[in-house]
């Protein structure tokens, strides 16, 4: 599915990651774990083409898409979420899931002028797709609702929704279960397992380690910059680099 | 349903654009003298460009601070092919709105490239550039002494532009098609997709939004909205100078726009009409305004940023939500289901569907 | 020769009160992240407290500037207080608004108390000197080596003081100096505090050759936002490059091309750099 190639980003001298190759399969949930500043995010950016790597080759289904703007990346099939949530807080829940299916339609502005009939279809569609992504993350009962006033966790399954109304094939998740509750954290990792169950690949970075351990189907940790580990949660948790790179950055956040 | 609903409900019928439409038909009528309808044509003019304003800065979020060049540049384009190169009015007025697009475009495609505050001081110094031209290059925009005997409107010889009335309806045909095509941008989905660019840059870009497009395509629209204005200023006034291109016209119309309601449809209208009202009642004011409306702005975007319409709107917004789960809960209650089902299973059911 | 000469000098009396108006802008700018586009009306405020203190009560030179300095470092840690702080968690569009907002308001302020006509400031230092062969106005001298020495004041005051070296390193980075303790809002308050007082000293210094009138903020704050884009938002040595490097492109360029349009310059490079390099000249990057 997603092929990473000695994959490098420096930042002036520092490199935030460096040479990373990994590869993810389809229909499996994938987890990127490591210290707060490991260059996790980063890799995120990478990927979805928010930043253009320094070094190294990224294969998404066989295509080469290393360096390719954000918006055509999206248009193959990558959506993603953000840490903090960007919704428009003035609008309606379903108005903010509109636009998400934006990047399969065509109308322009003389569209708009004449009002087409492929507009009026489009939007229709628009429409509908967002109606079907707000039910599948099970919150068909407060689309009619102003954003502002839905909770947390609300308002991160809104953003998966938003995510999945592109129709990704991938779909990469940047802290889904931050400032949320434990127990809501179990009802989004039932939502994320459902939706690798309806077809879509996951990726996630993620900080909590109960959440991970019992969702991911393969991790990959970075440390400095590096993978220091991949491989079944199992396999993760029993490796020596892994528990010094934690135990390491526990200390330095003691100190 | 409460008295107060049911007008609210009123201001969002197609009863009550036509009722608006009327309004502004008959006003002349009802007006005390030609010098209120002046005003009020006055105000119709600033309202084209601050929709234009809207699109950019309230749709796309790009804050554009030179937008009253802009609006400047339309006006001379239309005095200069007119006065100095004898074009009639008309051909002139489609020039002067191509003028704002072709002008837009140039400088949309360089300052588009730059983030938030990036922009808002680019185009700042854009306005001042453009200002500067309009005041020293003699040879075509004659200079501080500014451009007189710009002619009217043509009406064909049906009409007698340079009378204040048919100019008020002029205006306000050019106005209602104004918002007519605001309201069809800001409803569909290119108005989605500007408002997608408005939360994050990023946001958008990860919805697969190419931003370098749209965002251009926001600004040419929006600087065809000022130079339109512009032109039918010039066509109004009738002499114009480099004090057109002026910031301070920029700071008044982000005024307008505040009051009104950023992002919102009827907001440009309704700030440009109340505030050139309130600075007429107030004409001790006119000069020293700014002693007024500098706090207001600052007041305004701490306490209401969303405007009188954008208030409105959230207002009535949680009316209707609040109303729609008051609906949701009795129906549950009557069809008698079990009471309490939690969030969790619901979210099971709602999840075969998809 | 001599002209040439006399351009360099000119280039170095602009440059010098550029970056300091640059100075204060890109230290606030630095810590907040907002840009001040009231800035340039508390310049004018600082130069009308002097030239009201001067003329109207006769005060010294030196005890007028110091006053301004006071007045104008008060009235802007009010609006930080009153305006900017309120605003940290706005979307971005809003604290640009109320900034000129503000800069509106001290205008039209002015404007309403002492009229829109132009003053000359009166100074002490009328000599004319002559130096190898060039005659130099005094307060030109005064000018280049009271910014300069200011700029190396505020340099020691930056990298010596326990205050100064807080403001620097919130400035590099505001989560990180968050989190080991610092106190955000005096850091806040202190930037406003130091901006607004460069900018009384930079107005100052710079009205005797120029003249006192409400609008004189506006062009300087556009060029002082020109700098601070050149020489990187937020960095001060590239604020004090970028004044001079405006300073002498107005000078020489006003002197060799067009007065007419000597202006512009500043803009015109502005347009030229950002076409090509949109983060600015100096930048590293990152962001």
């Amino acid at each position: 599915m997603l092929k990473i190639h000695n994959l490098t980003k420096r930042f002036g001298g520092l490199a935030a990651v460096n040479n990373v190759s990994i590869e993810f399969e389809a229909n499996k949930i994938n987890a990127i774990i490591g210290p707060n500043g490991a260059g996790k995010s980063t890799f995120f950016n990478l990927v979805a083409g928010a930043m253009a790597p320094t070094e190294g080759r990224i294969e998404y289904q066989g295509m080469d898409i290393t360096g390719m703007a954000c918006d055509r990346i999206a248009r193959l099939g990558i959506a993603r979420t953000f840490q903090t949530t960007m919704l428009f807080d003035q609008s309606t829940v379903l108005d903010n899931l509109i636009v998400g299916h934006r990047l399969r339609t065509q109308s322009r502005l003389w569209d708009v002028i004449i009002n087409s009939k492929r507009l009026r279809d489009e939007e229709k569609k628009c429409r509908a797709r967002a109606q079907e992504v707000l039910d599948f993350v099970g919150l068909s009962h407060i689309g009619h609702r102003i954003t502002a006033d839905i909770s947390q966790e609300e308002k991160k399954r809104v953003a998966f929704a938003l995510a999945l109304a592109t129709d990704p094939e991938l779909v990469l998740l940047d802290e889904p279960a931050g400032g949320i509750n434990p127990e809501e954290t179990e009802n989004l990792a039932a939502l994320i397992r459902k939706m690798v169950d309806h077809g879509v690949t996951v990726c996630l970075i993620e900080h909590k380690m109960d959440m991970i351990m019992s969702l991911a189907d393969k991790i990959m940790v970075i440390d400095h910059g590096e993978k220091i580990a991949e491989g079944t949660p199992d396999e993760v948790k029993n490796n020596p680099l892994v528990i010094e790179a934690y135990l390491g950055s526990d200390e330095d956040a003691a100190a | 349903m409460s008295a107060l609903t049911k007008i609210s409900n009123f201001f969002m019928t197609p009863a009550m654009k036509i009722a608006m439409i009327v309004a502004a038909l008959l006003f002349p009528f009802v007006a005390g003298n030609e010098y209120q309808i002046y005003v009020m044509a006055l105000a119709f003019v600033w309202a084209i460009a601050v929709y234009g304003m809207n699109i950019i800065t309230g749709l796309c979020g790009q804050l554009n601070l030179a937008h009253g060049g802009f609006f400047a540049m339309g006006a001379y384009a239309l005095a200069i092919l007119t006065v100095d190169h004898g074009w009639a009015f008309w051909p002139a007025f489609i020039a002067a709105g191509a003028v704002g697009a072709i002008l837009g475009f140039l400088v949309g495609v360089i300052s588009l490239r730059l983030k938030e505050h990036y922009f808002a001081i680019f185009t700042l110094c854009v306005g001042f550039i453009i200002y500067l031209l309009l005041d020293k290059w003699e040879e075509l925009t004659h200079g501080a002494l500014g451009i007189i005997n710009i002619p009217a409107p043509s009406g064909f010889g049906l009409v007698d532009f340079t009378e204040t009335t048919p100019f008020y309806y002029l205006a306000l045909a050019f106005m209602v098609l104004s918002i007519w095509l605001a309201s069809r941008i800001a409803h569909s989905l290119l108005g989605r997709t500007f408002l997608a660019i408005r939360i994050s840059d990023d946001l958008a870009a990860s919805l697969g939004i190419n931003l370098m497009r749209n965002k251009v395509l926001a600004f040419v629209l929006s600087t065809t909205y000022a130079s339109v204005a512009g032109a039918l200023y010039a066509g109004m006034v009738r002499f114009i100078g480099p004090a057109e291109a002026e910031v301070t016209h920029t700071f008044d119309m982000i005024t307008y726009l505040l009051v009104g309601g950023i992002g919102t449809l009827m907001g440009p209208l309704l700030g440009t009409l109340v505030i050139t009202w309130l600075t007429q009642s107030l004409q001790f004011l006119e000069e020293y305004r700014m002693i007024v409306f500098g706090p207001m702005l600052v007041v305004l975007v701490i306490f209401f940023p969303k405007g009188v319409v954008g208030s409105f709107l959230s207002w009535r917004g949680r009316r209707l939500a609040a109303a729609h789960d008051a609906s949701q809960a009795k129906e549950k209650a009557a069809s008698n289901t079990s009471s309490s089902k939690s969030s969790a299973a619901s979210t099971q059911e709602a999840g075969n569907h998809a | 020769m001599e002209l040439f000469f006399q351009q360099v000098l000119n280039g170095l009396t602009l440059g010098s009160i550029y970056g300091l108006v640059a100075l204060g802008l890109t230290l606030v700018y630095g810590i907040l992240h907002v840009p001040n586009f009231a800035h340039g009306a508390l310049y004018m405020v600082g130069a009308y407290v002097s030239y009201i203190t001067m003329v109207d009560f006769g005060v010294n030179y030196w005890v007028a500037m110091l006053l301004a300095a006071v007045a104008v470092a008060l009235l802007a840690v009010l609006c930080e207080r009153l305006v900017f702080n309120p605003l940290r968690h706005a979307p971005p569009i809003h604290d640009k608004i109320a900034a000129i907002g503000i800069m509106l308001f001290l205008e039209a302020l002015v404007q309403m108390q002492w009229g829109a006509e132009f003053r000359r400031m009166p100074t002490p230092y009328t000599d004319i000197l002559d130096i190898a062969g060039m005659t130099i106005p005094a307060q030109r001298v005064l000018i280049i080596a009271g910014a300069f020495s200011l700029m190396a004041v505020l340099h020691l005051f930056l990298k010596k003081t326990m205050t100064g070296s807080t403001i620097v390193a919130m400035a590099q980075n505001r989560e990180g100096a968050f989190l080991v303790g610092i106190d955000a809002n005096r850091v806040a308050m202190m930037t406003f505090a130091i901006s607004g007082a460069l900018a009384a000293v930079g107005a100052t210094l710079f009205a005797p050759i120029n003249l006192v009138y409400p609008a004189m903020g506006h062009l300087l704050i556009m060029k002082a936002f020109v700098i601070i884009i050149l020489g990187g938002m937020g960095s001060i040595p590239g604020a004090i490059v970028g004044g001079l490097i405006i300073g002498f492109a107005e000078a020489f360029g006003g002197f060799y091309i067009s007065t007419d349009y000597k202006d512009i310059i500043a803009f015109a490079l502005l347009v030229v750099i950002l076409s090509i390099k949109p983060t600015g000249l100096f930048s590293k990057g990152v962001h």
